[in-house]
């Protein structure tokens, strides 16, 4: 179970570019539908879109499933890819660190800076589990 | 591509970009708009991100590629529309466009621009 007493209500695939935009649009419409507020939103949906990203350019695509929390005024996502994993976690969710020169390194820390928790197992050549959680609103 | 559109308005490029754009669509813009600055030998590009919900930091770094490129082709790159959810996730993401001129509004974008005197096009400095 990705989080104790958590309910999947969606599953997103993640091969293309064209998914991590599906992805976005559908977190960003569950939140809504939650009465996310906007700030509530974007913050939450930027992280999505990072590790989103990840997973369908490195991870060689993979899955976000999105859950209700049994905090009503939560969400939850978890992005699972099953592609060459990251040899050192710690040092990737450094600012500025990257493997790949076009890229600011910015990604993995940012999004984990935007969600209210953010956990990260990864196992090189197996793949990479990114679990975070957002607050829609705070009432 | 129709993520995107690029006109010619008051002497400037104006380019709109839609909420739903992709990695692929945005670096395929950053090539046609390169094009159209060298071509319409415009001074002035406004952006228009208001539609975009968030911007990541893949995208965070085109609109900065953008600006350096137009600058490049001699001409000055405004963002316009960005709301303020967006600035503020931004810096916490540490991306502060340095580079990008902002304006709030096209119609700010385009006074700021005649003002700058880069609403004319060529001939350069004349």
């Amino acid at each position: 179970m990705a989080f104790p007493g958590a309910r999947k209500i969606a599953t997103i695939e993640l091969r293309t570019d064209r998914d991590v935009a599906k992805a976005r649009s559908r977190v960003s419409e569950i939140m809504k539908a939650k009465g996310s507020r906007d700030l509530m939103t974007t913050r939450f949906v930027t992280a999505v879109s990072e590790i989103a990203r990840n997973a369908a350019t490195h991870g060689k695509g993979g899955r976000l499933l999105v859950y209700d929390m049994p905090d009503p005024r939560l969400i939850g996502v978890e992005c699972v890819d099953e592609g060459s994993g990251i040899e050192d976690v710690e040092r990737a969710m450094v600012d500025g660190y990257s493997t790949r020169q076009n890229s600011l390194g910015r990604g993995l820390g940012g999004a984990k800076r935007l969600a209210k928790t953010f956990t990260i197992e990864s196992t090189p050549g197996k793949g990479t589990v990114v679990r975070m959680t957002g607050i829609c609103t705070t009432r | 591509m129709n993520a995107a559109a690029i006109y010619e308005v008051g002497g400037v490029l104006l380019v709109s970009i839609t909420s739903d754009i992709t990695d692929s669509d945005i670096i395929e813009l950053q090539e046609m708009l390169s094009n159209r600055i060298a071509q319409s030998e415009t001074r002035g590009v406004v952006v228009d991100i208001s539609a975009l919900e968030i911007v990541d930091t893949f995208v965070g770094r085109v609109l900065a590629q953008l600006t350096a490129i137009a600058r490049l082709l001699d001409a000055e790159t405004y963002v316009v529309g960005m709301r303020p959810a967006v600035a503020m996730t931004l810096v916490e993401l540490g991306m502060y466009l340095p580079d990008n001129h902002t304006a709030l509004t096209l119609d700010h974008a385009l006074e700021k621009m005649r003002n700058a005197g880069l609403t004319d096009g060529l001939p350069r400095g004349a």
